[in-house]
């Protein structure tokens, strides 16, 4: 059940869904208390689904948590977030390898502009 | 937004030319980085922020500051009846400050009482004295077993309590972190602080454990 000193996160990806929380947190976006009732709130979704409890489950149900409570609060729009997602994969399927990948790219591989309301 | 992707294979020809485009992250990353690159646009996130809070929480917070609390509180009475009184302000004094304005609570293990810490709907945790939870303390069986059978818990993280010490649980909140004040070893009555420190645990600090001792401890401390 334990192990004295090990890294925090396990990938990339869990440390930049953890940073971005605590800075939306500090930015006003939502409280600490509103954070920890979506977390909670996705904890137990899975447990209630039995879905078993390995590491990568908590960045997971963090990761929803963190989707969920931005798309309600109308902060990012789950329309949007798919679209970037979209966008992404096609960027990085169209760029080569070694190369730097661009988002803006993706969105030109696919033919489409970034959805209105996220652009700069 | 610019990612830098290395290859992940050796170069080699005999492969499709369609595969020789960069490697897409798994489903989650992409996910995160949808989330990251849609409110960076929207001027909601700064990526140079994530970027210290993550160097911050790799580096710097960690269960280090809470063992220089709790050596501290070995050392000086009064330190520690502040930090008893007043955990957030005493620990304040230190240099250590929560960022999510929660409010602290420290408590202490005698030859009676032993403190356990739990957070049983999330992961709710001292992060400024301990930096990020261990895998464990966020898993279901540790937040569900910690309040239903705490004895054998500990028992398994090797704490053989006496049938006479009392267990209290305390379950962290987003408002209010614990933070467990071991029992100072025998043996270490002229010990400095800084010497102290290098025997406090984060398991001890959560109560899943005790600090260390002289002999347990190894080293030159």
């Amino acid at each position: 059940m334990r192990s004295d000193e090990q890294p925090p996160f396990e990938a990339p990806w869990q440390a930049q869904a953890f940073a971005m929380t605590v800075h939306l947190n500090e930015c006003g976006v939502f409280t600490w208390s509103e954070w920890a009732d979506a977390l909670a709130t996705e904890r137990k979704r899975s447990a209630d689904a039995g879905i078993a409890d390995a590491p990568d489950q908590y960045y997971l149900d963090w990761l929803r948590a963190l989707e969920g409570l931005l798309t309600r609060r109308g902060e990012a729009a789950a329309e949007d977030l798919t679209a970037f997602r979209e966008a992404w994969v096609a960027a990085y399927e169209t760029t080569p390898h070694g190369h730097p990948v661009h988002l803006e790219k993706g969105f030109e591989a696919l033919g489409k502009p970034a959805p209105e309301g996220a652009r700069r | 937004m610019v990612m830098t992707v290395t290859r992940d294979r050796p170069m080699s020809h005999d492969h499709d030319h369609d595969h020789d485009h960069s490697h897409v992250p798994p489903e989650p990353a992409l996910r995160v980085q949808a989330l990251e690159s849609l409110l960076t646009r929207k001027g909601l996130v700064d990526p140079g922020a994530l970027e210290a809070i993550i160097e911050t929480y790799s580096n710097d917070v960690g269960p280090r500051n809470g063992a220089r609390v709790v050596a501290r509180s070995w050392v000086d009475p009064e330190y520690r009846q502040w930090l008893l009184d007043d955990a957030t302000a005493a620990i304040a004094h230190l240099g250590y400050q929560g960022r999510q304005g929660e409010h602290m609570v420290a408590v202490e293990n005698t030859d009676r009482v032993h403190n356990l810490v739990v957070c049983t709907l999330c992961s709710c945790y001292p992060w400024t004295v301990l930096g990020i939870p261990p895998t464990w303390y966020k898993s279901e069986a540790y937040r569900a077993r910690a309040v239903r059978e705490p004895r054998a818990v500990l028992r398994e993280f090797g704490l053989d309590l006496d049938d006479s010490v009392d267990i209290r649980l305390w379950d962290s909140t987003a408002e209010i972190r614990y933070l467990v004040i071991p029992q100072r070893p025998a043996g270490t009555d002229d010990w400095n602080e800084e010497a102290l420190a290098d025997l406090v645990t984060r398991d001890a600090m959560v109560g899943a454990g005790r600090a260390l001792t002289p002999d347990t401890a190894g080293g030159d401390a």
